[in-house]
């Protein structure tokens, strides 16, 4: 049976109509925020700026592919159409009329959906572990800064050690498939995760410590709260059965997290050493102000700007690598969409067909350098001040 | 200073004693030695069969005995033969004493490869010549493309050409090597034909035919960060009073950035190019398997794929070892250039 094309052209625009929801959504938003960006703050300011415009575009642009990826993808992810192997961009489907509108891949799949799905995969994992190494690079990163000596070099040593490995031989040992049948993982996630629960907990407590009223409510909301998440993402036991994780992916979620954190805690420390020499810390310690309220209420706001600018870097770099993960097939089940896998996938096969390599090339550059574009913007104001 | 450089290498060797140790503890863990005793047996093997393949060749005995056996502070047994009563290899690929020996890391023995059949040593040297070369032109074409690009956005900060150059090197600092190296395999090998798209036949001989391609994937992504931290640098240094004094003293533009500015502006990106040695073995990975060059990261690849015991820990002491001597020279090397700055 013959294939019909359609032509380049056709393809632009049917790109451009697929992407419809991403383009009211992004309409609605930058519009608003662009209106109303002397009351928005920081993130207002990043209007002022081509590069932070573009920034804030290129990231919204994958946030709503990756909310409405349903919705844009023509095709289910992982549908095989056998005629459609290895078809070049702008195939149509002889049965049902639709378009491969970036071809298909050597398992007949569309390629133009299994970017929009892989949007998804990345978008979830990629900003939750920056989450989770933030919570503990600055957990640990207060204190080592604060204290000093003993508590420091001991933490500075750990970190270190993590950072002196190589990521990549780092990513082998721990994301196997043999290692989820030992305990492993799920003694490094009882560990990570316990890091926010502590935080928050920590956090509320010494504001309201002498407020019964305010401090009960909040600390219980957050053990509540966190127990649930915790009982459901660690033991894989939540009793309402909402939250739940696949094992794959809970290992990775640990390996990249527990790559990430010591250079938060790394910048975290240096801050915190930077700024506990400020007056207003002195005013707080003569005022009789206990150690971690100084650093949880006075040092931690202060020190908010880089560590913005570090979290949008540092989701572009976890994006990175779980690309890196993806290539080398490590963790991700093989038929999964994510941009590294199909890179990978796409790669071994550059000398007959270059079509299936190039969509998710370039999905993953765009989003990391939108990330990058938004953090520069972001310093860039942040100087300004 | 002295007593700096000595303190530091004692926390060095501490370093890589915690990471082996480590590392040691991954690959001997249950599932990864079952893989290990499946791929060196012959097919379709009991699991107690399996297990005594491991026995046999001293997998079973304790861990820390083996660990010390490894690193050369215990002494290592003998394999004897229950049949013969005589002394033999466990592999026949590689020598082993024939009497109690210290032999390990300590003494140079880095033990014997599962996976490609011979001495870790015999591997990972060769392996690791092959990746410095690598190294060498990615060097080569980094280091100065990065300097002259942060320099150029540097000297005159805001202009149409800053701008330009500064999103131009975010834009590489966006672009992992897998990225990168398909995209310039796409244009370079597939349409234009002008280079390969493999570099296993550079293990013969290199030419700028096969060899352009990885120093290209790998350079760019280093260019961008470095260009960012020498432009950072140089924009600081330019703001800088005895720049305003030497301009109006009369001095030309292009006098005053070469004379007065670069000297001064360089300090921070040599720590930057020393730290990126980590960066670089990362990537060293990737473009190796990518273009099929038999260095280091291929080894390691191979090695940790196949739960290759020996040679993984040899891998990973080499790496451990790069990324801590560039960190120690990146801040000797600091203190030296900044007078400013004196160690404790």
């Amino acid at each position: 049976m013959q294939i019909e094309y359609i032509g380049a052209f056709q393809i632009v625009l049917g790109v451009l109509y697929q992407f419809w929801p991403v383009w009211l959504a992004m309409a609605i938003v930058l519009f608003a925020s662009f209106n109303f960006r002397k009351h928005l703050g920081l993130y207002g300011q990043l209007y002022d700026s081509g590069v932070g415009i573009s920034g804030v575009f290129i990231c919204f642009f994958w946030l709503f592919t990756a909310i409405f990826a349903s919705r844009v993808a023509p095709f289910d992810p992982l549908a095989q159409i056998p005629i459609m192997k290895d078809a070049l961009p702008g195939a149509i489907v002889p049965d049902s009329g639709k378009t491969y509108l970036f071809g298909g891949d050597k398992l007949s799949r569309d390629v133009f959906s299994r970017m929009v799905f892989g949007s998804q995969i990345v978008l979830i994992i990629a900003p939750a572990a920056t989450a989770f190494a933030l919570m503990v690079g600055i957990t640990l990163g207060l204190p080592a800064g604060y204290y000093g000596g003993k508590i420091d070099a001991f933490l500075s040593f750990l970190a270190n050690l993590v950072l002196a490995f190589p990521v990549i031989l780092l990513f082998y040992l721990l994301v196997t498939p043999g290692i989820m049948d030992t305990p492993i993982p799920y003694a490094m996630a009882g560990v990570f995760f316990l890091f926010p629960i502590i935080f928050f907990t920590v956090l509320f407590y010494t504001r309201f410590k002498t407020r019964p009223e305010k401090l009960y409510p909040y600390v219980g909301l957050t053990l509540l709260l966190g127990g649930w998440v915790y009982a459901g993402l660690v033991f894989n036991a939540d009793p309402l059965g909402i939250i739940s994780i696949d094992p794959n992916q809970l290992n990775i979620f640990v390996a990249v997290v527990f790559a990430s954190s010591p250079g938060v805690f790394r910048i975290v420390r240096g801050l915190t050493m930077d700024i506990k020499t400020r007056d207003y810390v002195s005013a707080a310690q003569t005022r009789g102000e206990r150690p971690w309220y100084i650093m949880l209420w006075e040092i931690l706001p202060n020190a908010r700007g880089p560590l913005i600018v570090d979290a949008c870097l540092r989701i572009g770099y976890t994006t990175i690598l779980l690309g890196t993960l993806g290539y080398f097939g490590l963790g991700l089940a093989p038929e999964s969409p994510d941009w590294g896998t199909a890179i990978k996938d796409a790669s071994r096969l550059l000398r007959s067909f270059i079509h299936p390599a190039l969509p998710p090339t370039f999905a993953l550059m765009s989003f990391v350098l939108g990330l990058n574009l938004l953090a520069d913007a972001l310093r860039e104001q942040s100087m300004k001040d | 200073m002295l007593t700096f450089i000595i303190r530091r290498l004692g926390t060095m060797a501490l370093t890589m004693l915690c990471l082996t140790l480590v590392v040691f503890f991954l690959v001997n863990l249950e599932p990864n030695l079952k893989k290990l005793a499946i791929s060196q047996t012959e097919m379709r093997t009991t699991s107690d069969q399996l297990e005594s393949w491991l026995v046999k060749n001293g997998y079973r005995e304790n861990f820390f005995i083996r660990y010390g056996q490894w690193l050369g502070v215990v002494k290592k047994q003998p394999n004897i033969d229950p049949a013969t009563g005589a002394a033999t290899p466990r592999f026949r690929f590689c020598d082993e004493p024939s009497e109690p020996a210290f032999a390990g890391v300590l003494q140079g023995n880095f033990g014997c490869s599962t996976k490609f059949k011979t001495s870790v040593a015999a591997k990972l040297f060769p392996a690791l010549g092959a990746t410095g070369i690598l190294m060498f032109w990615v060097l080569v074409t980094m280091v100065p493309i990065a300097l002259l690009i942060g320099i150029l956005a540097g000297m005159r900060e805001g202009s149409r050409l800053d701008r330009t150059l500064s999103v131009a090197s975010i834009a590489t600092t966006a672009t992992p090597e897998y990225v990168s190296g398909v995209i310039f395999t796409v244009i370079f090998a597939s349409w234009l034909g002008w280079l390969n798209g493999s570099a296993a036949s550079a293990s013969q001989g290199i030419t700028f035919y096969n060899f352009t391609l990885p120093v290209m994937t790998l350079a760019v992504y280093g260019i961008g960060y470095i260009a960012r931290m020498t432009r950072a640098s140089m924009v600081e240094v330019m703001t800088q009073q005895y720049i305003r004094t030497a301009r109006l003293k009369g001095l030309s533009f292009g006098n005053v950035v070469v004379k007065h500015a670069l000297r001064n502006a360089l300090i921070a990106p040599f720590t930057v190019i020393m730290l990126q040695f980590p960066w670089l073995l990362t990537g060293v990975v990737i473009v190796e398997v990518m273009f099929r060059y038999q260095g280091f990261g291929y080894t390691l690849v191979e090695a940790a794929g196949n739960n290759d015991i020996d040679l993984l820990l040899g891998c990973s002491l080499v790496s451990v070892f790069i990324v801590l001597i560039t960190q120690l020279i990146s801040d000797i090397g600091y203190a030296y250039l900044n007078p400013r700055i004196r160690v404790q």
